[in-house]
């Protein structure tokens, strides 16, 4: 009986992919009946809504770019080293004073980060650079940066625990300093679980979607500057979930087709996550 | 070795064996917070000797091995008053540097702990965070070879340490510890996880090291203190009970406490 249940539930669990695959392929179909995969893919203009209309997606594919990119220069090695530092530097009080605060971190609602950015990380960056717009990349990519800093802050200190404290102090009796060994013996006994950890935090940042939607606003462009505004992917898809677009529209098909390369770039992020950890793994046991 | 010529078993004298020593412990005294370890040891480790540390389990062994090159430096809350010298210096005073102390008191651990990468590395990763400036080939040949691990090793030297078997673990972290070339290597017991055969290995490799250094091994196998070692010291209850040749300690006990221990009467 249990059994019977527990296989429902798993069932229950594929045949929602399953459909959600399959909305987003019937939609995305009727889509490239009307605007060739090599023009979706490798345009350069993105103007969905008015005449004369173009769907070339890269213009969204840099905005995410951006986002993800700049939020990986933050998130990542900043919550590595708030792993190892827990682990190895900090004192117990601060551990448990960050511990917590990282939980919390964590539970803030992303539109709560989003409005941060807009109404604290923006204007702080105008102060810097008074060039920098209202809506832009860079805002973005640190919002989320901060926002995918916790779990990878918590994840890398789980795999860093992991790390036999014997290894450790092989390093240590061997003349080792503590940086020595954070740097040579324990990230790379940890390096699956660090991996791991960032690969999570990229396809978090890749997919995010309130947050940079209110800090990098709606403005498909391909930029080399990230203080101008952009548009990611998946800020695109609210931008057209919101609006009046009429079902059936080439519009509102196009937020399938967008919804298709998100998907698949997610499902590479995992299957990169699955080889490296595969890889690393005997390093770390 | 020196042999004690009178075995006067109620003599309180305690035994002063010949300088020059490697490490001389002078009444040290190790606590962990509130919860005493080890108790006023005074014990002073002649050059190129093995000495034996024997006694129950938690009487303070590790703790005391441990404090001999500070690798309890990284136990919160444990606090080390008298002095522990090292070539004449306290290694406890205030401008000792526990980084250079390591590099010259190695340590070798109860559980083979080899670095989760290729055996060269294992070998060479010490001596290049010191600054090693010789051959590295060289190197890693001679320390394998006197760890007596080179003939089983010479063709995987790019294999991962932990394919090798539990002993050739423990003879790699001995290949490791000695290509640092220490003057003193601490033995925390080495061969606790291993089989009778590599263990064997082992305490004949200790025999052959004693030329090049001076060695400390912590053992709960009484025959291999007898076997291996020139001097041994019998710690009860964190109280060093009696030190003197291991001969004597075994055969001729002063103390009551250590012929009940010696005796397999407790333990
Ligand atoms: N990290 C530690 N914290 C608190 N007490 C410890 C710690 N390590 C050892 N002890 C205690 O110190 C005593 C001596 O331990 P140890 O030196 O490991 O003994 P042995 O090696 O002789 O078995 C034991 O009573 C043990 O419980
Ligand atoms: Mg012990």
């Amino acid at each position: 009986m249990v059994k019977k249940l527990l296989f429902i539930c798993a069932l229950f669990c594929v045949i929602v992919t399953l459909g959600i695959v399959f909305l987003l392929l019937e939609e995305a179909v009727g889509f490239f009946q009307q605007v060739s995969i090599k023009e979706f893919l490798l345009g350069t203009n993105w103007a969905p809504m008015f005449e004369p209309r173009s769907f070339g997606v890269l213009p969204l594919v840099c905005g995410t770019f951006w986002v993800t990119f700049g939020a990986a220069l933050i998130g990542l090695p900043t919550g590595l080293g708030i792993g190892l530092f827990l682990n190895d530097f900090a004192p117990s009080w601060l551990r448990n004073l960050v511990k917590p605060v990282l939980e919390i971190l964590a539970g803030i609602p992303t539109v709560v980060y989003g409005y941060f950015a807009l109404t604290v990380i923006t204007p702080w960056l105008q102060n810097l650079l008074p060039s920098v717009e209202v809506f832009n990349a860079a805002s973005a990519a640190i919002v989320v940066g901060l926002m995918v800093l916790p779990m990878v802050a918590s994840l890398c200190d789980d795999a860093i625990k992991a790390v036999p404290r014997s290894v450790k102090e092989a390093g240590y009796a061997l003349g080792a300093t503590k940086s020595e060994v954070a740097t040579q013996v324990t990230i790379p006994s940890a390096l699956s679980g660090i991996i791991a950890s960032f690969i999570l935090a990229l396809s978090r940042a890749f997919g995010e979607t309130m947050a940079v939607t209110l800090a990098a606003g709606s403005t498909p462009k391909i930029t080399l500057n990230p203080f101008e505004s952009v548009q990611t992917l998946t800020a695109y898809i609210v931008q057209v979930s919101t609006g009046d677009t009429p079902q059936g529209s080439i519009e509102y098909k196009s937020i399938f087709a967008v919804g298709i390369l998100l998907l698949a770039v997610s499902l590479l992020f995992n299957m990169l996550a699955f080889y490296l950890v595969k890889k690393y793994r005997t390093v770390g046991e | 070795m020196v042999k004690g010529i009178e075995n006067k078993s109620n003599d309180q004298r305690p035994f002063e064996p010949s300088p020059p020593f490697a490490i001389e412990a002078r009444e040290v005294n190790i606590a962990y917070g509130a919860r005493r370890a080890v108790l006023d040891v005074t014990l002073k480790v002649p050059e190129h000797t093995i000495v034996a540390l024997i006694g129950p389990s938690g009487c303070g062994k590790s703790t005391l091995l441990r404090s001999m090159n500070r690798m309890n430096d990284f136990v919160n809350n444990a606090t080390v008053t008298g002095e522990i010298l090292f070539r004449g210096q306290n290694i406890y005073e205030s401008g000792a540097d526990p980084v250079s102390i390591r590099r010259q008191i190695g340590m070798v651990f109860q559980k083979p702990n080899p670095f989760p990468t290729s055996i060269r590395k294992n070998i060479t990763w010490g001596p290049k965070i010191n600054g090693y400036q010789g051959d590295y080939e060289e190197l890693v040949e001679t320390s394998l070879r006197r760890a007596a691990l080179w003939d089983e090793v010479a063709g995987k030297l790019d294999e991962s340490g932990l394919a090798l078997s539990g002993g050739q673990q423990q003879r790699l972290c001995i290949a490791r510890a000695i290509a640092m070339d220490p003057d003193v290597i601490l033995m925390d017991e080495p061969c606790s996880a291993l089989d009778p055969s590599s263990t064997l290995k082992i305490e004949n490799l200790l025999l052959e090291l004693k030329d090049r250094f001076t060695i400390i091994i912590v053992t709960h196998n009484m025959q291999q203190a007898r076997r291996v070692s020139d001097y041994t010291a019998f710690m009860y209850q964190g109280e060093l009970i009696e030190y003197g040749p291991t001969d004597e300690v075994f055969e001729t006990p002063r103390q009551e406490l250590t012929r009940d221990y010696v005796s397999g009467r407790f333990g």
